[in-house]
């Protein structure tokens, strides 16, 4: 398998009212072709930073890359002038936002809004456009495309307008689809049509997708590789199968122990992890994870741990033989 | 649109009677009248026999009722001043207030655009500390005394334009324009401007334009064409409640620039008590400004999709 995306050493700050935040820190992930890598993490972890950072649009807000390459098939799109990326977001790579009922703009039609990128990137008429917008209305499930075109963004749905951001995505049959938690907003049963919608495509062009989540079970369901961030850090990353078969970190641990179970009683308490995700201008010294965890030892409070190669997979903690002693002799305990 | 054009109609119905009700009012309390503006050396019986023949002895409610009845059959009375008859003489003063408030709109709609967008994309620079500092001049100056400065530079000093009048031929009516046009847009203009700076800021960190970003639009198509669009929309909403505002302008400009429009018209007919007249103006007055907002939501509904089209 070729690598598509390696992301290195990649650090991103804020500018703020009171000084600098750096919501991502050191963070080093590769996307294979044709592979499906999610991001996981809490609410305020950075996933939705680190998919900003990777399209370079923090720097039309308050962000700026600090440190670090995106290696987008071997080139750097951190050292990339404006222009030259430009000419690659919306056409090499597309990503959909979390926010479908906001990312579309009310004064344009779908049609308008689907056609300006083919006719930018692709050079198409505007007639190819129209007809090449209505292919892709059909692909997302969208079956009176040619009505739909004409209509405007309050006249659709949550899971319209979504699937029509996954249509303007996909439109120039990306290498590479970010999508920031697709299916957050809408509720379960849109969220399976979108997810197999996702799949399916994904196959067809045969493109990588990086998936934003904080629900494992969509992780569990959609990627190859997983990447556990932490506020503004990857603590953990490894394949689908290391990752939940064993989770090493004990964020990751904590993260799986939440999934709820569909054996789970009524009267049985969701676990959940203690604590909350600390703020940015007040991160805890050492492992940002130490008040929140079990395992917690002086050393957790003042060292930070490094992302090393551990138990098959990449994981940032002092403790790993504790945590996987404790869980092997949870599980001697199930059997 | 025709259920649109019912509700419009009565409320604008509604609304002249009330205007026309207060400056009724309000006029005929004011002291003096007509008689009282006669020659110096007219005797109190003449006088007496004007009012008589005025019909200014009855009570004022009787007198709103005789003139409300007139007024709804189209005829305004004769000038109290003139004997003319009221509409002619607002049908003779109407185009040139109309010909200034026009310009005058389409000159601080433009340049406030484009000023509120130079200040919104150079946030907290020079420009846009230069413009905001430009604005606030502009709405706290005095126009009288900005109309007086204007006309000792470019009429006096630099007699580069006409002190007054309507001026001759196409040059000459764009010459005589321009200071007008000035005078009255420092009423409108910085609002523009301000609408339109924070509206767009607003706009622009809108999820949409990221949108727009992430496709690789050019900067210049997510900024004029994306944003400005929506930025836009409460600026147009802002053109008519500043009609009104316009309008009062008017009043001070004309006079000072002798520009024989509305405006001075009415501060002719109140200063002679021209009862029939003040009332002419002000219904006509009320008229456009009704019908210049129901152009501005014409045009509201036409470049947001989300209210419902009514034109
Ligand atoms: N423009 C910004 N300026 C300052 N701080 C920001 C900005 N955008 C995000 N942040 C902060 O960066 C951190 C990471 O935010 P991010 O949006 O990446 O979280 P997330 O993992 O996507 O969470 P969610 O699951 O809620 O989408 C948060 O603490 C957030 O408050
Ligand atoms: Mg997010």
């Amino acid at each position: 398998m070729k690598t598509l995306l390696e992301v290195k050493n990649l650090s991103v700050e804020f500018k703020t009212e009171d000084g600098s935040v750096r919501p991502l820190d050191q963070a080093s992930f590769q996307v294979e072709e044709g592979q499906t890598v999610c991001i996981v993490g809490e609410s305020g972890s950075g996933k939705s930073v680190t998919s900003l950072a990777i399209m370079r649009l923090l720097e039309f807000e308050n962000g700026k890359i600090t440190d670090g390459q995106i290696l987008f098939e071997g080139e750097d799109l951190a050292t990339k002038s404006a222009e030259e990326m430009r000419k690659i977001r919306g056409s090499e790579m597309s990503i959909i936002f979390q926010e479908p009922m906001t990312a579309l703009n009310p004064v344009f039609t779908i049609g308008q809004q689907l056609m300006e990128g083919l006719q930018l990137h692709q050079g198409f008429s505007k007639k190819e456009a129209w007809n090449r917008s209505c292919e892709l209305l059909n692909l997302v499930g969208i079956n009176d495309a040619q009505d739909r075109m004409k209509q405007y963004v309050h006249e659709l749905s949550g899971g319209m307008r979504q699937r029509v951001m996954i249509a303007i995505g996909l439109s120039s049959n990306p290498k590479l689809l970010i999508a920031d938690e697709p299916t957050t907003a809408l509720d379960v049963t849109i969220e399976a049509q979108i997810l197999n919608l996702l799949t399916e495509l994904k196959d067809k062009i045969n493109m990588s997708i990086i998936l934003i989540t904080h629900d494992m079970g969509v992780a569990a369901e959609m990627a190859d590789y997983i990447v556990v961030m932490y506020a503004g850090k990857i603590v953990e990353q490894g394949t689908v199968y290391q990752l939940f078969d064993e989770p090493t970190h004990p964020y990751t641990k904590g993260l799986l122990q939440s999934i709820p179970s569909a054996e789970a009683t009524t009267d049985e308490r969701l676990y959940s992890i203690r604590g909350t995700i600390p703020s940015l201008n007040n991160l805890p010294t050492g492992c940002r994870f130490h008040p929140r965890c079990d395992f917690a030892t002086d050393k957790c409070l003042t060292e930070v741990p490094p992302l090393v190669k551990e138990n098959d997979r990449l994981v940032a903690c002092w403790n790993i033989n504790d945590v996987l002693e404790k869980s092997r002799g949870e599980k001697v305990e199930i059997l | 649109m025709l259920q649109f054009l019912i509700k419009r109609f009565g409320q604008s119905v509604i609304l002249i009677l009330i205007v026309t009700l207060i400056t009724f009012f309000l006029i005929n309390l004011a002291p003096g009248g007509p008689a009282s503006m006669m020659r110096m050396d007219a005797t109190a019986e003449e006088r007496a026999a004007l009012s008589e023949r005025l019909g200014l002895n009855d009570p004022i409610p009787v007198r709103y009722g005789k003139w409300l009845g007139d007024a709804v059959q189209g005829d305004l009375g004769p000038s109290l001043s003139s004997g003319q008859p009221v509409m002619d003489r607002i049908v003779e003063r109407f185009p040139h207030t109309l010909k200034l408030a026009f310009w005058t709109i389409i000159f601080s709609v433009i340049i406030g655009v484009v000023l509120g967008i130079i200040s919104a994309r150079n946030r907290n620079t020079w420009r846009d500390h230069t413009i905001n500092f430009g604005s606030v001049i502009g709405l706290s100056i005095p126009s009288f005394w900005l109309a007086i400065m204007l006309i000792l530079l470019f009429s006096v000093q630099l007699q580069w334009l006409p002190s007054a009048g309507t001026g001759e031929g196409f040059v000459g009516q764009f010459k005589s324009m321009i200071m007008p046009v000035i005078i009255l847009s420092t009423a409108t203009l910085p609002t523009i401007v301000r609408f339109t700076r924070s509206s767009m800021l607003e706009v622009v960190s809108q999820n949409y334009v990221r949108t727009a970003r992430a496709k690789g639009m050019k900067e210049k198509t997510v900024i004029y064409s994306h944003a400005l669009r929506n930025a836009l929309i409460p600026v147009i909403s802002i053109i008519g409640v500043l009609i009104p505002r316009l309008l009062s302008g008017t009043v001070i400009v004309e006079s000072v620039f002798g520009w024989p429009g509305m405006g001075r018209l009415i501060v002719e007919a109140a200063q002679s008590r021209d009862y029939n007249l003040v009332m002419g103006v002000t219904v006509v007055a009320t008229v456009l400004v009704i019908f210049s907002n129901f152009i501005v939501d014409i045009i509201y509904s036409k470049v947001d999709p989300r209210v419902k089209n009514i034109g």
